[in-house]
């Protein structure tokens, strides 16, 4: 009886479910995926006990860099506690039984669908994001055996014409998520759909960033301190969203925002997404315009759950 | 309330234990057993097992019950056990000659050796809802006549065509020559047949019904007859090294459809019929059949034709045809995504605002015009 048979006599999973042959192969995947910045590596992606398209590319790396000693924060659309992240932190304090954490400075692996956190990471941090389509040229060529050919060969013509082509008809590049950035020089990537926003983070990181695709059975990696340039011209250089409010509830400027609405006759507010970090600032001290709107009370914070707060 | 898709450990909760109450309904009824599933649900089992790629009835009766009666999500879970089980090797070549024949078709020819055996099947019955099952009754006759099963050896008609030469032979298989997985390694464009009839094996039924028949229609033609079916049980068998033969592990359900095609030919090879290959778990015909029809369609390729249609596109083929990743996909857009809203929310109202902005300023400039003229 093989290792695998023993734990399911025993009625437990593996140490965060995977077995460790598989570990072991997805482990071999993220360190080509390291040798090679940008570069997708096929992987033998398993069938996880959540659908595909619901983060299992990032739940199986996450499983294989996953320690006893690990600290997990899991975020969906920058916060803690939306229904997704709470179902898959769910899974790993389950199945691997480690600490999970809502605060950035604490967490060791930080698994994102979506965002990248404000706070600044560390070296000592990995960055593990869920990709839907790792494919950056998809939707200009739906064949996989035509754009590994382009990767090979360095052929990004078809995305820079694309981009200006956007320019000429819209006036923008019309691209405000999942935008292509070059890594290393050498390959184009798709930072899986974060809005360009965060972009500018991938650069130079400090931690360690991995892209899991498990639908598509890719795994991608940069290592930290690695150059990534968002695609630009001369004459249309890059930019990141401006919002021309702080948040509501922290006062926060130069972060990603929310915008909630608040009733049918066109009251909003707009709110930090990375709902730990307004915590952080609201604790703190730091108080927004929006703060003393009942509104906000709802929206703000675990309050309204005391069972949720108390984490 | 489900504010801004917060606070969701309760609410997940809360859902987990309504969809319980909901798969159970009037507790005045009784429960379904896992074996009245298996025993008169046996299509949707087999269905199950086939997409689930797992045979075992009574897991998949239980997904079916679990996942009340939606066959896909049965087919994810069977899936996701699948993959938490040790893999000890792969078993030795099934050999469908000499399968235990339920029930025999053949198309092409009137009679043949072994015969033509009906067997179950829905065929020529007339759909007429039978009012007998809704009272409860047993509905139809069930003493039905059971001929012996058939157990000597069952030629299979291209095996008779081929002694002939009129059908292409099947491709000689080096006996050394790994066979692909794609549970294994992730599958890669060009895909060999191997990989093609394994994807469409454990393909959605209602997409490869949707492209066979497409290649019916047109797209793609192929000319296909249904040289055989055939449906029993097979013996499945594992090569043991430690004790140097091959042992049986147990036997399986299948059905087999070799589809017979229009002959090719070229300045090199004689005309000859070419062949379509089907196999699934279970009685699964439509299915086997619409496999058949599009592996077919898949080797236009090697047998020198042109490719027209969605049907012979491999990568399209290939890349769609499993439905556990194809609803995962879909339904994931149930997930928050107001993050990437949020930035094309900015982008459109900024594309809205230079709009009107250029169209109040080129009306200015008209009526400027008109009012110097």
């Amino acid at each position: 009886m093989n290792a695998t048979a023993q734990i399911f006599d025993q009625g437990e999973y593996n140490f965060a479910y995977l077995d460790e042959q598989t570990k072991r192969m997805i482990r071999r995947a993220i360190l080509k995926g390291i040798a090679i910045p940008g570069y997708q590596v096929p992987f033998a992606s398993r069938e996880m006990p959540m659908p595909y398209g619901w983060g299992t590319g990032g739940v199986q790396v996450t499983a294989s860099i996953l320690g006893k000693d690990d600290c997990l924060k899991m975020i969906d659309q920058g916060s803690d506690d939306t229904t997704n992240a709470v179902s898959l932190r769910g899974f790993f304090e389950k199945t691997a039984n480690v600490r999970t954490t809502y605060e950035t400075s604490e967490a060791t692996v930080i698994q994102t669908r979506h965002r990248i956190p404000e706070k600044k990471l560390r070296e000592d941090q990995v960055l593990v994001f869920q990709v839907p389509i790792p494919e950056p040229l998809r939707f200009l060529e739906p064949r996989e055996t035509e754009t590994r050919k382009m990767h090979a060969l360095e052929d990004y013509g078809l995305m820079h014409v694309k981009l200006y082509e956007d320019i000429a008809k819209n006036g923008h590049i019309a691209t405000t998520y999942a935008y292509p950035v070059m890594v290393n020089d050498r390959y184009v990537m798709d930072p899986s759909p974060t809005p360009k926003f965060d972009n500018p983070k991938i650069d130079e990181m400090a931690a360690l960033q991995l892209y899991g695709a498990g639908r598509e059975k890719r795994i991608y990696a940069i290592p930290p301190y690695t150059k990534v340039k968002s695609l630009d011209f001369e004459d249309y250089p890059f930019e990141v969203q401006k919002f021309d409010k702080p948040c509501g509830l922290c006062g926060a400027e130069h972060v990603y925002l929310d915008e909630v609405i608040l009733d049918d006759k066109g009251g909003r507010m707009f709110v930090c997404s990375d709902s730990d970090y307004c915590e952080e600032r609201r604790a703190a001290g730091h108080v927004g315009p929006m703060a003393a709107n009942p509104a906000a009370q709802q929206i703000g914070g675990h309050g309204t759950n005391a069972e949720e707060a108390s984490r | 309330m489900y504010v801004a898709v917060k606070g969701g450990e309760k609410a997940i909760r809360n859902a987990h234990k309504l969809t319980a109450k909901r798969r159970r309904g009037d507790t005045s009824v009784p429960a379904l057993t896992l074996e009245q599933i298996a025993e008169q649900l046996s299509h949707a089992v087999a269905r199950v097992m086939g997409e689930g790629s797992l045979y075992d009835e009574t897991l998949a009766a239980l997904a079916i019950k679990q996942s009340r009666g939606d066959l896909i999500e049965a087919a994810f879970l069977m899936r996701a056990y699948r993959t938490t089980l040790p893999r000890f090797g792969y078993s030795q070549p099934v050999d469908t000659a000499k399968m235990l024949v339920e029930r025999r078709i053949s198309a092409t020819y009137k009679d043949l050796p072994g015969g033509q055996m009906l067997g179950p099947t829905f065929d020529y019955s007339h759909r007429l809802l039978d009012f007998a099952l809704a009272a409860e009754g047993e509905g139809g006759d069930l003493d039905a006549e059971t001929s012996p099963v058939e157990d000597e050896p069952m030629p299979r008609v291209t095996d008779l065509l081929g002694d002939e030469g009129l059908i292409e032979p099947d491709p000689a298989a080096d006996e050394n020559a790994p066979v692909g997985d794609l549970t294994r390694d992730p599958l890669s464009f060009p895909a060999d047949r191997d990989l093609r009839l394994q994807n469409l094996a454990r393909g959605d039924e209602g997409f490869l019904l949707a492209l066979a028949y497409s290649t019916q229609r047109g797209y793609g033609r192929t000319h296909p007859f249904a040289g055989e079916i055939r449906y029993g049980e097979v013996e499945v068998e594992f090569f043991a090294e430690e004790l140097g033969f091959a042992v049986t592990l147990g036997s399986i359900k299948v059905t087999e459809c070799q589809m017979i095609n229009q002959f090719a030919g070229s300045a090199k090879t004689p005309p000859a019929f070419t062949r379509g290959y089907g196999l699934v778990f279970g009685q699964v015909e439509r299915k086997a059949m619409s496999m058949a029809m599009v592996d077919r369609s898949l080797r236009w390729e090697e047998l020198g034709e042109e490719q027209v249609a969605p049907a012979q596109d491999g990568e399209f083929v290939l890349s769609h045809s499993d439905n556990i990743q194809a609803t995962g996909f879909v339904e994931h857009l149930k997930l928050p995504h107001y993050v990437d809203f949020q930035a094309e929310l900015d982008l459109v109202r900024r594309m809205r605002g230079e709009w009107f902005e250029k169209r109040a300023r080129e009306d200015a400039e008209t009526a400027a015009k008109e009012a110097a003229e």
